[in-house]
This record gives C-alpha cells, structure tokens and sequence, in this order.
C-alpha cells in the first residue's frame, strides 16, 4: 500500500475518535511528537519530586511529613507509566533518560523555581498541580492510546493531590499572622510561573496546529489558561488571599477573567536554563544517576548470574 | 507507667529516624522503581511512628504525637544508633534496612502478643509491612554482594561501617527490664541468636562473612548518641521550633 493511503487511514482513525496503539502505522512526526511530549512529562514528574522532596525533612507535622511522602513518592509512579508509555514507541528508557541529560529533552520550567518556605508546598499542590490538571484532563481523550490510558491514572492522583495543597493552604490561611504571610508570599511567587506552565501565546506557539490536527493536543494553550485562571481566581477567595495581578478582573462580555500580561522574557529565560534552579535540577538528577551505575551494573550482573545457575541446573 | 512510655518512645523514635534518613533517598534513589521502594518504607516507618507516638501521647496524657517528635531535645530521643547513622551509598543503606527489618520482624512476632493491646496491635499490624522490608533490604544485600566486584567491595565496607552499631538492639534498656516483666515489652536479648542466624544465612548467599570480635557501640537507647542525631533533629523540628503553637 503507498504511503499515502497509510495516512489516509490513521487521519480517519483520528477523526473517528479511534485510539493510536503502539502496533499501528503512524506517522513519523506523529511518533516524534508523541515521543518527545510523554517523555518531556515524564521528566517533569522526575524533576517534579526535587523541589518538593527538599521538604520532606522539614516539613512541620508528622501528618504533613506523610503526606508529602506520598505525593513525592506518586510522582515517581507518574514518571514510570510515563517511561513505559514512550517505550512503546520504540525508545528505551535509558535512551530517553540520557536526553534529558544531555539538555536534549527539555521538562517543565515550573521545577527550576525554588521552594523557600513551607507554604510553597501547598502552593505547587494548589497551583502547580491544578495548572498541569488542566492540561492532563485534556491528555485523557489525547489520540495515543497509552498515553492517554496513562493520563486516566496520574489524573487521579493529581486532582487529589491538587485538594490536599488546597487543604494545606487553608491551614495557613487561618493560621497565625507568619503563616498568613507565608502562604500569601507563596502564592504571590508561585502565580506567574503557573500560568507560563500553558506554554506560549496560542499566536506564538509553534507545535499547536499539527498537534490540534493529530488530536495529540486538543484544546489550545490560551484557552487551558483561561481555564485556569477563572478557577483560581474564585478559589482564592476561599483562602482570604488575592493573586498578584491588579488587571485580574470579571469581564461580563467575554465571560472571563480578564489578566495582565505574562512576562514572557522570564519565561524564555527559564526555559533558556536561566531559572533560579536550572543548573541544580539537572545536576541532581545526573547525580542520582551516575551514582547509580554500580547499583545497576550489580543487579545485572546477579540477575545474569541467577540465570546461568538455572540455566545449568535445568542441564 | 513510667517505663511503658519510655519503651513506646523507643520503638516509636527508632522508627521515625529511620525513615527521616530512608527519606533522603526520595528523588535521588539509583533506578526510579527503588527510589518508590525505599521512599514506601519511609512512609511505612513513619506511620508505624505515628502510631507509637499516638499512643505514647495518651499515656503522658496532654500532649500530643507532634509535640512529642518535634519538641524533645538530642537526649530525650531514645531511637538505636543504627537508625541514626548517615545514609552512605545505598549499599550501606539497604544493609542498615536489612540489620534493622530482620530485628524490627523478629521484634513484632513478639510484640504481637503483648499483653498491652495497644502495642500488640500495633506490631500486629506493621508485621506485615516489615516483612515486606525485609524481603526487599535481604534480596538487595544479597544481589549487591554477589553482584560485581565493586558492588561486593562496598557491602564490606557497609558491614565495616554497621556491624559495631548492630549489638545495642540486643542490650536491654533500664526501661525495657519492666516492660519485659509485666509481659507487655519484648525480651530483646532473646532475639540475639534468631537474629545472628538469619544474617549469616543471607550473608551466606551473599557471599559475604559475618565479622566476628567487634566492639559493639550503645547507648542510643538511653538517649546518648552519636554526633549525627543533632543534625537529623535540628532539620526535623526545625518548622515547629521556629513558629511555635501553630497547626499545620
């Protein structure tokens, strides 16, 4: 069959809803772009556990110590599904590992920003999680079948994740004038960078319109912000907080909130590897790895081991 | 009374140390599927922690399981020097998981039957838990000691580094002596030879030998211990000593 009917049949696939699974002709872009997306997230989740982890030690109640265990710890089974689901389009996970290494892969600029207090915990949960919510809602009805079955998963534990730094937020909202203060300073930093995670201006964007055709992406950066900040601009008012933007206001025509503008140098910075924390994020996780050669290399070698001895008991 | 509390705070401390070093591992660990093992350990030992300082607290009455944990001092904690000692290289963290998950097993089948019904059920209920830690920390200490060369090299020096620390779990406290008597507290001399045998037979498999003749470090128990406490302590309390009176 000539290529072009090949295409023909994947678009229509596309069109009527009907998933891409692994084993199914696809374009070559199309597995490029699905390649670098979930393995771009799965990253994100890795580098994700590091500004959250520094807090694990810290954190100011057993109860919360707990928490943040646990949310940390579903990260890392976020970034596990997500490997695997980029293992199935023929990448292994060392391989995508060694990109993100090498500054090749790219993961969310979000994590190069730093945790100062406590309260920015609450924060990422409440604003960082509920941002990469409302794209992942979108990623459950994306047209690659792992990774949208992936998404089903993490969505769960996201959107709980999301109530808890809520939860933890509220805590502080009701808390002691130093408590107040910190949860508002938290928000006062963590709001910007929020609304960055959509990525740029619908007008900017480049990888939006094949994206949008392919159903990898399904609603546009502008509009999943929008979302966002009309939800988080009515849930700030639960907490007594306000959000730092004086343009922030209801705008009865449109039936939105209307926003100041984003600072895009900030953004382009950060994902230039300017950021507050760019070069520790990525020097932890190479770290992390190359410390772990020789824990690797052992448990490969005794797996090899184990096989050769029944290998030679089955003799 | 006295001596049930201190024992409560010993089990209790113990297991809340460790899981503060285990969870320096979270984000850093050598293959993504064992930074989710040992960080799952870390929240299992924290709420084992929780649940013995929950307990403690209503025995002292008036106090609760964060005053408890964040607001006694370097020589009130009560926790083994093992639990204490620096993570290392995950050799040594998986051996020092290993030393204490075979003791902690042996320690819980026992508990279990306390004649306390507070603490046996706690022990009833973490058995489970810790028998999964040991399986895991055992399958690790073997696979690394007969892994490759330098993975056998560095369980040596990890036993180098663990072995002195591994006598105190079997030297009863002042406190323990009461508990053991009123059948509520484990007799933890009595888990000494149980304990020797499961480790040489993992050592065995792992090819490394049991040390023999070392001298064996105390005192962790009766609240002295080893440089590193203060600093697990000061980075631990460090939010509640700095707002204090606040919830969180």
């Amino acid at each position: 069959m000539p290529v072009q009917n090949f295409e023909k049949i994947f678009q229509e696939k596309i069109d009527n809803e009907i998933k891409i699974e692994p084993k199914d002709w696809m374009p070559d872009a199309y597995r490029k772009t699905n390649i670098r997306q979930i393995s771009q997230h799965a990253h994100s989740e890795i580098v994700g556990m590091l500004p959250e982890g520094n807090w694990i030690s810290r954190a100011p109640s057993l109860k919360r110590k707990a928490i943040l265990l646990a949310k940390v710890q579903d990260e890392a089974g976020h970034g596990l599904y997500l490997y695997s689901a980029c293992e199935t389009l023929g990448i292994s996970r060392e391989e995508t590992i060694n990109d993100l290494h090498s500054g090749k892969a790219k993961y969310s600029s979000i994590f190069n920003y730093p945790t100062l207090t406590w309260a920015d915990i609450g924060a990422i949960g409440w604003l960082v999680d509920g941002a990469a919510i409302m794209n992942q809602v979108m990623l459950t009805r994306t047209s690659y079948g792992p990774y949208a079955r992936a998404m089903v998963r993490i969505c769960k534990e996201e959107s709980f994740h999301q109530r808890q730094g809520f939860e933890s937020l509220l805590v502080l909202s009701k808390g002691t004038k130093e408590q107040r203060e910190m949860c508002q300073d938290a928000i006062n930093r963590w709001w910007w960078p929020a609304l960055m995670m959509f990525g740029p201006k619908d007008s900017e964007s480049t990888n939006s319109d094949q994206g949008m055709k392919w159903k990898i992406k399904r609603k546009s950066n502008d509009e999943l912000r929008q979302n966002f900040i009309d939800m988080i601009t009515e849930q700030v008012k639960v907490l007594g907080m306000t959000l730092p933007d004086d343009k922030l206001k209801w705008n009865e025509e449109r039936k939105h909130y209307d926003f100041g503008e984003i600072n895009w140098d900030e953004f382009w910075n950060v994902v230039k590897g300017n950021g507050p924390c760019n070069k520790q994020r990525l020097q932890a996780r190479k770290d992390a790895w190359d410390k772990g050669t020789w824990v690797r290399e052992a448990a490969a070698a005794h797996a090899e081991k184990r096989k050769s001895k029944s290998n030679q008991q089955a003799a | 009374m006295n001596a049930k509390i201190d024992y409560t705070l010993h089990l209790a401390d113990t297991t809340l140390i460790l899981s503060q070093r285990n969870s320096e591992w979270c984000g850093h660990g050598p293959i993504l599927e064992q930074d989710i093992a040992i960080t799952n350990i870390s929240l299992d030992l924290i709420g084992q922690a929780r649940n013995f300082y929950q307990y403690a607290a209503k025995l002292i009455g008036n106090t609760d399981e964060d005053k408890i944990a964040y607001l006694r001092t370097e020589r009130e904690f009560k926790n083994l020097l093992l639990a204490e000692q620096p993570n290392g290289d995950w050799g040594q963290t998986i051996l020092r998981q290993y030393f204490f998950s075979q003791y902690q097993y042996l320690l819980y089948q026992q508990l279990q039957n306390s004649k306390d019904e507070q603490l046996a059920a706690i022990a009833a209920k973490a058995i489970k838990e810790t028998s999964y830690h040991l399986r895991w920390s055992g399958e690790w200490v073997i696979r690394l000691g007969e892994g490759t060369d330098e993975s056998h090299q560095r369980m040596l020096n990890a036993v180098n580094e663990l072995w002195g620390y591994t006598g105190e779990m079997f030297i009863p406290a002042t406190y323990e002596s009461p508990v053991v008597k009123e059948n509520t507290g484990v007799s933890v001399d009595s888990l000494k030879q149980p304990w020797l045998e499961k480790v040489k037979t993992i050592f065995e498999e792992a090819t490394i030998t049991v040390p023999e003749k070392v001298f064996m470090h105390s005192g962790g128990k009766e609240g002295k211990h080893t440089e590193h406490l203060g600093f697990i302590l000061t980075e631990l309390q460090y939010m509640q000593r700095a707002y204090p009176n606040s919830e969180w």
